[in-house]
Formats: structure tokens, sequence, C-alpha cells
């Protein structure tokens, strides 16, 4: 069987981005693996040592750097990676045609891991394109995986605490969400038989680009401001709650008077 | 005319208020707007939205009957609805429904699409959005035939323009899914839902522990808000991963929210950044979080959480 994963490198959520004249970020900051991808790396490596004969390939599009994050989910479990190297900035559409055009030259998968969403670009769509592009099942925001066979059953999250109970053949993608699994962290010896692994990297034009005539264009790509002039709030607890009440009342307009 | 459709979201038989900044949005650039209806109720939903410068209102049904939700089906539908309209640009809440929905129209039609916009352009086909996790804001232009966008509740404001909306309904001829829904199960009755809510009250690691939440919720649930929590009061099991807002937990954008016991990390802000107002209750004033507030009260939670429960009760009923 045939589990493949694709994750993501990202900048780490604590670095602090620096956005350079041609609307891109500097890059000289801490990268790390999309967090939600590490839900998915953990779940196809619980998959496999289930499954006799099982092997997981992660997957990857970006720069040279992104090797770092495929050495992360080998030393999670993962047997070996794919690296399809671009230097090119990409929009979900053409993300999800490299990696669905890697996966095809590769094998044929049973069962594509992703994140449900990448916390850089927050596209919340790409395991949705690779579903249409390969012709398979998706289902995202999954916090709960079985599979039976050719079958699948997943429960995906949705509003207030609504949980919707899925099922699918394999071939089928999956988005993984938080609360899937509790992803184990690497130790030493994991991460030195994870550099003995093999990372096979194809450049983007040998996997067979996909074009369309659909795209997204960056416009402007600015610091958000997050300045608030806070007002301190002072006095007694019931002086301090009569001045919320009445922010929430005159301010906010979200109190109904009786 | 251009026409545009706006996904409409009906929850509990009741139309989710923030459609109607979504609707706005449409009425603004000039076109035609169409509101497209999934679920029943029409011409209850149909009242309102017309109210907000929504001129059709198409009832959409499927081969498997509005009984069944598929997400596969329904967007297999909304497709067809949308060719026959002769639609080319597709506005929906960036709630957990429509971040599913609308990708799925997205990716079948190869239409480019933003998920969580917060200012949308549908003359330009531009629109905002936040980007690595709420630190940067991008202006994005979609180039294609078709345009999908998602927005983030409550990001845009309603503003009344009254028309009469026509009610029909489109009969669309579905396939068979390869995903299958074996049941749906609703969640606790006092979820209210965050993403909607107007006011959110969240504890974080200052709660102490999961009971403490009770206080929370009495207070919340004097004027209808809803409890959120950080991460480390879901990571301390205290509280369901449902409730987490932040990075990894729910984008949220109420007019008010009350942040009690919560120091205010990069992580937690890209959830709720966009708050009207953001009052943080904290005993630390060097707390993070006491600079990035509106208003910032520098006090015991357990002081001020109390007291401000007790005002509430009486003299105010429910939020508005
Ligand atoms: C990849 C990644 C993703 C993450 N995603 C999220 C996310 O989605 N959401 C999220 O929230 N975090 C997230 N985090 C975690 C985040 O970094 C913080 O650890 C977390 O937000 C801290 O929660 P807290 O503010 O409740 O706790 P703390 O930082 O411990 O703050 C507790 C605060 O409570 C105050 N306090 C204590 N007692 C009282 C009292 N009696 N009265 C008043 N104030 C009191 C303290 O002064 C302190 O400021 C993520 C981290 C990583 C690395």
């Amino acid at each position: 069987m045939n589990i493949y994963v694709c994750v993501k490198h990202v900048p780490d959520t604590a670095a602090t981005i620096r956005v350079g004249a041609d609307y891109r970020i500097d890059e000289d900051i801490t990268f790390i693996m999309n967090p939600y991808d590490e839900n998915a790396v953990e779940e196809a490596v619980r998959l496999k040592k289930r499954m006799a004969g099982a092997e997981v390939i992660a997957v990857t599009l970006g720069k040279a750097a992104a090797e770092a994050t495929l050495r992360s989910a080998l030393a999670m479990g993962a047997d070996r990676a794919i690296l399809v190297r671009s230097d090119k900035h990409h929009d979900c559409i053409t993300t999800a045609g490299a990696l669905c055009a890697a996966i095809r030259q590769d094998g044929n998968p049973d069962l594509i891991f992703t994140g449900r969403e990448s916390i850089d670009a927050e596209g919340f769509q790409t395991m949705y394109r690779m579903g249409v592009n390969l012709g398979i099942p998706v289902a995202s925001n999954v916090i709960a995986f079985d599979m039976d066979g050719q079958r699948v059953s997943v429960i995906s999250e949705m509003e207030a605490g609504e949980h919707a109970c899925l099922e699918m053949t394999t071939p089928c993608i999956i988005g993984a969400g938080k609360g899937l699994n509790q992803p184990s962290y690497p130790k030493l010896p994991d991460i030195l038989q994870a550099r003995k692994k093999t990372i096979t990297v194809i450049d983007e034009e040998q996997s067979g680009t996909h074009s369309s005539a659909s795209r997204v264009e960056t416009v402007i790509l600015e610091i958000a401001s997050e300045e608030r002039q806070p007002e301190a709030l002072e006095g007694s607890a019931e002086e301090i709650a009569d001045a919320i009440v009445g922010i929430l009342r005159n301010e906010a307009k979200v109190l109904m008077n009786s | 005319m251009k026409k545009i459709a706006v996904l409409i979201e009906i929850r509990d038989g009741k139309l989710k208020p923030s459609n109607l900044g979504v609707c706005s949005a449409a009425h603004e650039s000039g076109g035609e707007c169409i509101a497209f209806l999934l679920e029943g109720n029409a011409a209850d939903a149909a009242a309102t939205l017309q109210e907000y410068g929504i001129e059709k209102v198409v009832e959409i049904f499927t081969t498997h009957g509005a009984a069944s939700w598929n997400p596969e089906v329904w967007a297999e539908a909304i497709i067809q609805a949308m060719v026959y309209y002769e639609i080319h640009a597709l506005l929906g809440l960036a709630s957990m429904q429509g971040k599913d929905l609308l990708a799925r129209v997205a990716a079948r039609l190869e239409a480019p699409l933003l998920m969580d916009c917060i200012a949308v352009n549908l003359v330009r086909h531009t629109a905002k959005k936040s980007q690595f996790s709420g630190k940067a804001i991008a202006e994005f232009k979609t180039c294609g035939d078709y345009h999908v966008y998602g927005i983030r509740p409550n990001a845009l404001t309603a503003v009344p323009a009254p028309c009469r909306a026509a009610v029909e309904s489109f009969k669309a001829s579905t396939g068979s899914p390869g995903l299958s829904v074996k049941n749906l199960q609703p969640g606790l009755a006092n979820d209210i839902d965050l993403t909607e809510a107007n006011v959110i009250i969240s504890g974080g690691r200052g709660m102490e522990n999961g009971d403490n939440f009770n206080l929370l919720h009495a207070c919340a649930q004097t004027i209808s808000a809803a409890v959120g929590a950080s991460r480390a009061a879901v990571d301390a099991g205290w509280v369901s991963h449902a409730l987490q807002v932040g990075q990894t937990g729910k984008t949220v954008s109420p007019k008010v929210y009350i942040a009690c016991g919560i120091s205010g990390s990069v992580q937690h802000f890209a959830g709720m950044k966009t708050a009207g107002i953001i009052i943080a209750i904290n005993k630390d004033p060097h707390a993070a979080i006491m600079s990035k507030c509106d208003y910032a009260v520098c006090a015991n939670l357990f002081d001020i959480v109390p007291a401000l429960t007790r005002k509430l009760r009486k003299p105010h009923k429910g939020s508005k």
C-alpha cells in the first residue's frame, strides 16, 4: 500500500515576518513543518505500522531548504521522500498540480494525507484540487480516521462541535485536523536514521507542470497592523464591571435594554 | 449586467446573521445579486435577504433530496446552478461548511479561490486576506473564468439595501458521489457557534481548571455570548478543542472579545486579532495582551468575571 503525505515547509509561528519590495517575505527566519501536516504524517505512520508492506512517502513542493521539513517527516517515520524543487512562487492551483504530477510519476496512491490548511498561505484548498486532479474523493478537517480493507471512515469536524461521519473507498485524500492525533516527537536515533533515508529531488519541469488559465496574483503584501491604544480600566471589581457593561452597551451596542 | 451569487448558510432552520455582510459585499459591486439556498425555507430567508440587496433567491434541489446532506452532491448542484444562471463570481462564508463547499466548487471549476477574506472587490476581482497566521495582510487578484471567495464571518458589515426578491427553485441532476455521509452528530446544546458570536468570552491558563470555565459560561449566558479558550486551556483538558481560538483553532471576528487569563501569544492573536473591541483581563500588567487590546483590566479574573455576570444579569436581557 502506498501512503503519500504532502507536507509544507512554512515560517515558524513565532518568527517575525518581514516583507521585501517584491512582496515576498524575508526567508532568513526559522522554518518548520506546517503544524497540521505533523498530524498528517503521524496518522500515515500509525497506519503503516498496522499494515504489512505499506510504505509512507512524504512529498513537498518547495525550494532546496524544504528538505529540512522532509527530514522531519522521515524522522517521524516516513520511509522516503520526494522534493519537487521549484524556486518560483506557487498558488494553490499550481501547487496541487505539481504535487499530483510527482505522486503520479512515483506510484499509485492508495491514500494521500495532507494538513487541513497551511499556516502561511491559509489557502484551505490544495487537497480539494488534488482530489479533482486525481479523480478521487476528499474529506478535510478530519479528527478521526479508520480503515477497513478498501473502506475509509472518517469524522470531519464541522461548526459548533458538530461532527460529520463520512465514508470513502481508497484511493482517497484526507485533510488532517488538529484533533486527529498527538504527533510524537522524534528521538535522536530516529533523527539519525532519517539522515540515511532517500530524498528524491525532481525538478518542477521534470514532473510535468500543470498549466491553467486560472491563477491568483499578489497585488500587495504588508505587515498587519496590530495597533490598538489600550485604555486601562481601573477601580474596584464593581466599577470595572460597570465600565465593561458600558462598553458592551454603548460602544459595541451588543446589549438589548429590557 | 454582471451576476453574482451568494451561497447562503442556514443553521438550525435560521439564516446565519453573518450572511448579510456577504450579501452587502455582492450588492456593492453593482451587479445583480442572487442568493443560493441549499435547504428549504427560501420564502422566510428571502424576506430578510431582500433587505440587503438580494434580487433573487434560488432554492437548489438535488436528485438526492435535501435531507441527505453531502458536500460532493451540493458542490455539483451549485455548479449546475452557476452555469444555468450564468454566474461567474460566487461568494460565501468561510465557515466550516463554506470552507468545504466553496473549495469543492472552486476545485471542480478550476477557479481561483480566496478563503477567509476580510474585504472583497468584485469589480476588480481582488480580495484581502490574512497571511502567515494573521501577521501579514495580502491583497490578491483572481484571474480566470470563475471567481470564488469565502468571507470571514462578521468581517464585512451588513448595509441595508431594500429590494424585492423573487423566489425560484432550481433542480440539479446530481450524480453518485465518491463520498458518503453516514451521519451528522450535532454539537452540544450550549455550544454557540464561535465564528458567529457577537461577543466571545475566552479563558486561558489563568482559569486554573475546567470547573472554573463555568464562571465564563454563566457570564456568557446572560448575553448569549460564546465561550472560547486558549490552547493552554485546551491542552490541559479543561475544555474541548472546538472552543480553541487561534492559529490551530478557530478564527473569529466578534464585535467584542473578552480574554480572561490569556497572555496574548502570537498564535492566539492569529485567531482573534480582527475582533472589533478586545478587552483583556489579566493580573500581569506586562502580559503581551495588555498592550495589544483596547481595554486593559489589570486584575484578578476571579474578582472581575463574577461581578460582570451579576451586572449583566440585572438590567439587560439577551444580546442583539
Ligand atoms: C504551532 C503552534 C500553534 C499554536 N496554536 C495556538 C492556538 O491556536 N491558540 C492558542 O491560544 N495558542 C496556540 N499556541 C500556543 C501559544 O503559543 C501559547 O502557549 C498559548 O496561547 C498560551 O495560552 P494562555 O495565554 O492561556 O497561557 P499563558 O501564556 O500561560 O498565559 C496565562 C495568563 O493568565 C494570566 N493569569 C493567571 N491567573 C490569572 C488570574 N487569576 N486573573 C487574571 N489573569 C491571570 C497570567 O498573567 C498569564 O498572562 C500554539 C503554539 C504553537 C507552537
